[in-house]
């Protein structure tokens, strides 16, 4: 596996990492809590040698990084997702622990643990150190934001910590790179010091009842000690689930154990966190001083404000529209910049190609098709940074908490509220945000439905039509029917996406509703290297998935597009010429083929040929219509296009064609329709990859499909049955 | 009994029982939300739900729901 160079961010397959282990390099895990400045510590020791994948079967990240150390060893580092113990309460629990214990089909078992504790939490971090420690695996602590702790009036004595915990402890600040020599060094000699052990013990007859646990646990391939830490941690949960499963006897023990604690006047299920935290006082009683302990913290005074009952949710609105606006402000011109740039480099190459299929495939395929999804990776990048930011800074968890109750009302939490949100501008930077959510099928429903949310794909769309079709009439004084109408298909989209949720929750991804335990992590200034490294990430990541897809797509749309070949009449103008090509191509063919399903909704077969050729990307219905309308470059602020739109009447009847209903049942079905295949793409990746996510992404292209068309139909035979045809 | 939900703004009180659904408990109680952590309320979210306590020195939100599982003294 150690061949692959970074930032390459390929999905690591299993085979790949289990087998042959290079007897020269030192596999390390870095585990922590969240909002410890775990991924910086991580970004500052691996710098850009990165790579990102899944862990299979589940859409847990998994983060690989490496370095080399001054010994010139190559350590490689696996990033476990922040969590809070490793009490199998959330998948990414799950993983790490099975991870650790060297049970994760396709990783192999770490060498050296590096837990990262936060200097400012030491007694809740300490939980997840003492589950860690008892594992017996070479152990080295990285007690991280030593300075913030220092600025808080709190003095922790690493050498005490070290003499406690039983494994090394290296003060660390990893935003300014202090302390990273030391705790490299602290790595790859980790190995030589004593194995770690758990440092309480249980009262006597706890540890009598347990003994039947441990032994059917070694039986199933556990070192002792690891079945120490299982033992105290089933007796907790109760059911033997994922790594263990399989694991003869088990459950059965476990229960008797239960009982027999139960029968004691134990509450077993309170016995592993009530044993750790009395451990837990004593050992900051002995290594934490608080010279200087302070009242209120900055967080507190930011929170009174950012949190309060009236002015929260003001701020709340007032960020999210500044975010919004520096979205298309900062993105247009990038965007414009991308655009100019790729209809330079079609102009380029068209002049260096003989004109022929060659020049048209590569000019009116791959550079038009792959340009037009290009247009809007600024807006995209930019998205994820804010997304990043908030996440970074703290406010991310406070929006949760002030959106939770309303999220509530369709059985989501909090954090989907923001995904939710950032399909306003693009879903594929919506559905990734998704990854916060714990419970997977809250995680499921809001990827389901962020792509009804109205993206700045559809505007184009929505302008053309408005524009060509809804008068500009004004509506009680102030307001203009056209921007009202505007509004309408915002708002239906998203009005769609909460019932949508709400029906999901009741029905396909019903579960007992998942508790909001959630942190809210002290304020703190991001550090932006690992931002920029975050941004980079996902982006390279949006770029991989979709762009691969949308160039096959591209080269085939062009192809139905451009054959069979129309010999252009001797009298034909250019324009004519690709008209006629157009209506004989294959796409042409399949729109006339399709034209009995979608003359219901009021539509003709130059229409079914724009829904087609929008497959792939909502806004190319827009350039296709140009097309058929023999309208170069048409755009859809075009004059030509609308009077061509306007004009249009059926060749027996010799009426419109395109009405304002026709206009509107149009809107609705792209309000409503998945024709986005940069979206589909990640849609695969984020429900599990291979069929699992391809499974997940049909389905979500089906029933969008089906309710674009339901919804069309009933806007135009309500329309035609209300007198509104005309 | 009082709940951890019945609590106002600005209260603290001893954690005497953690009840209710067992992931949620499980997950309390890794926090360090366990028989005598002392809990202080501190805020709850413009909407009325969910409620922002503090605890061992760090803020945590939990719904309603959840904070009627838990028994104060």
């Amino acid at each position: 596996m150690d061949t692959v160079e970074a930032p390459t961010t390929t999905a690591v397959t299993p085979s790949s990492t289990s087998s042959e282990r290079d007897e020269g390099v030192l596999h390390a895990a870095l585990i922590g809590n969240p909002n410890t400045g775990k991924s910086t510590l991580f970004n500052a020791l691996t710098g850009m040698r990165q790579r990102v994948g899944n862990y299979s079967g589940v859409t847990v990240e998994r983060v690989e990084g490496r370095y080399q150390s001054e010994t010139g060893r190559l350590v490689t580092i696996l990033d476990l997702p922040g969590t809070y113990s490793v009490s199998g309460n959330s998948p990414d629990e799950e993983i790490a622990l099975s991870v650790l214990l060297g049970r994760a089909e396709g990783v192999d078992a770490p060498e050296v643990v590096i837990v990262v504790l936060d200097a400012q939490n030491l007694e809740r971090n300490l939980f997840l150190a003492s589950q860690v420690l008892e594992l017996g695996l070479p152990t080295v602590i990285a007690l991280n934001q030593v300075d913030a702790a220092e600025a808080a009036g709190l003095r922790i004595d690493a050498v005490e910590l070290t003499l406690e915990l039983g494994a090394p402890v290296v003060p660390t600040v990893a935003t300014r790179g202090r302390g990273l020599d030391v705790l490299k060094r602290a790595v790859e000699r980790a190995t030589e010091l004593p194995r770690p052990e758990r440092r309480f013990s249980l009262p006597p007859e706890l540890a009598a009842v347990l003994a039947p646990v441990d032994g059917c646990l070694t039986r199933g391939g556990l070192s002792p000690s690891a079945a120490a830490l299982e033992s105290l941690r089933l007796l907790a949960v109760g059911t033997v689930q994922g790594h263990l499963a399989g694991i003869d006897g088990l459950e059965a023990a476990v229960q008797r154990a239960q009982a027999d604690l139960e029968g004691q006047g134990y509450y077993p299920r309170a016995l592993e966190a009530e044993l750790r935290y009395g451990w837990i006082a004593g050992v900051i009683e002995r290594t934490v001083h608080r010279p200087g302990a302070s009242g209120s913290t900055l967080t507190d005074r930011i929170d009174s404000v950012v949190l309060h009952r009236v002015v929260g949710p003001i701020i709340f609105l007032v960020l999210m529209a500044l975010v919004f606006q520096s979205i298309f402000t900062w993105a247009s011109p990038l965007m414009d910049w991308v655009e100019s740039l790729i209809g330079g480099l079609g102009v380029a190459v068209g002049s260096l190609l003989p004109a022929g299929d060659l020049q048209s495939l590569l000019v009116d395929g791959v550079i038009a098709g792959v340009g037009s999804v290009l247009v809007f990776l600024p807006q995209i990048a930019v998205l994820f940074l804010f997304i990043g930011f908030l996440e970074d800074t703290g406010y991310m968890a406070r929006a949760a908490f002030i959106m939770d109750r309303f999220m509530r009302g369709v059985g989501l939490h909090g954090r989907s509220f923001i995904p939710m949100l950032s399909g306003y501008a693009c879903a594929v930077p919506g559905i990734m945000a998704t990854r916060t959510i714990e419970n997977p099928k809250d995680r499921l429903t809001t990827i389901m439905v962020v792509p009804l949310m109205s993206c700045s794909a559809r505007l184009p769309i929505y302008t053309l039509l408005i524009g060509t079709f809804i008068p500009p009439i004004a509506v009680a004084g102030v307001f203009n029917l056209q921007g009202l109408t505007l509004l309408a298909m915002y708002l239906l989209g998203t009005v769609t996406a909460l019932a949508v949720a709400a029906l999901f929750k009741k029905s396909l991804l019903k579960g007992p509703s998942r508790p909001m335990i959630m942190e809210l992590p002290p304020y703190r200034l991001p550090d932006l290297r690992s931002l920029a490294l975050n941004v980079s990430h996902r982006v390279g990541l949006f770029l991989r998935k979709a762009g691969t897809i949308i160039l096959a797509l591209s080269i085939l749309l062009w192809a139905l597009a451009s054959y069979p070949k129309t010999l252009p009449g001797a009298s034909m103008g250019e324009e004519a010429a690709r008209e006629a090509q157009l209506a004989n191509s294959f796409l042409g063919q399949a729109g006339q083929v399709i034209e009995p399903l979608v003359r219901p909704l009021g539509y003709d077969w130059k229409i079914g040929v724009g829904i087609l050729s929008s497959f792939a990307a909502r806004e190319v219905f827009v350039s296709t219509m140009g097309t058929i309308y023999g309208i170069g470059d048409a755009t859809e602020t075009s004059g030509d296009l609308r009077d061509q739109l306007r004009a249009e009447r059926h060749p027996r009847t010799g009426a419109p064609v395109y009405t304002p209903l026709v206009a509107v049942g149009l809107m609705v079905f792209y309000v409503y329709a998945m024709m986005c295949m940069s979206t589909n793409a990640i849609v695969v990746r984020e429900t599990g990859g291979g069929w699992q996510g391809a499974r997940w992404a049909v389905f979500q292209f089906a029933w969008m499909l089906a309710l674009a068309y339901g919804a069309a139909f009933i806007v135009y035979r309500t329309g035609l049955a209300l007198g509104l045809g005309a | 009994m009082r709940h951890l939900a019945d609590l106002k703004p600005g209260e603290r009180a001893r954690v005497a029982t953690v009840g209710g659904e067992s992931d949620a408990a499980r997950r309390l109680m890794d926090l360090g939300l366990i028989r005598g952590t002392t809990v202080e309320v501190v805020r709850t979210a413009p909407l009325g739900d969910p409620i922002e306590v503090r605890l061992r020195g760090f803020m945590l939100s939990l719904r309603r729901a959840e904070a009627e599982h838990i028994t104060v003294e």
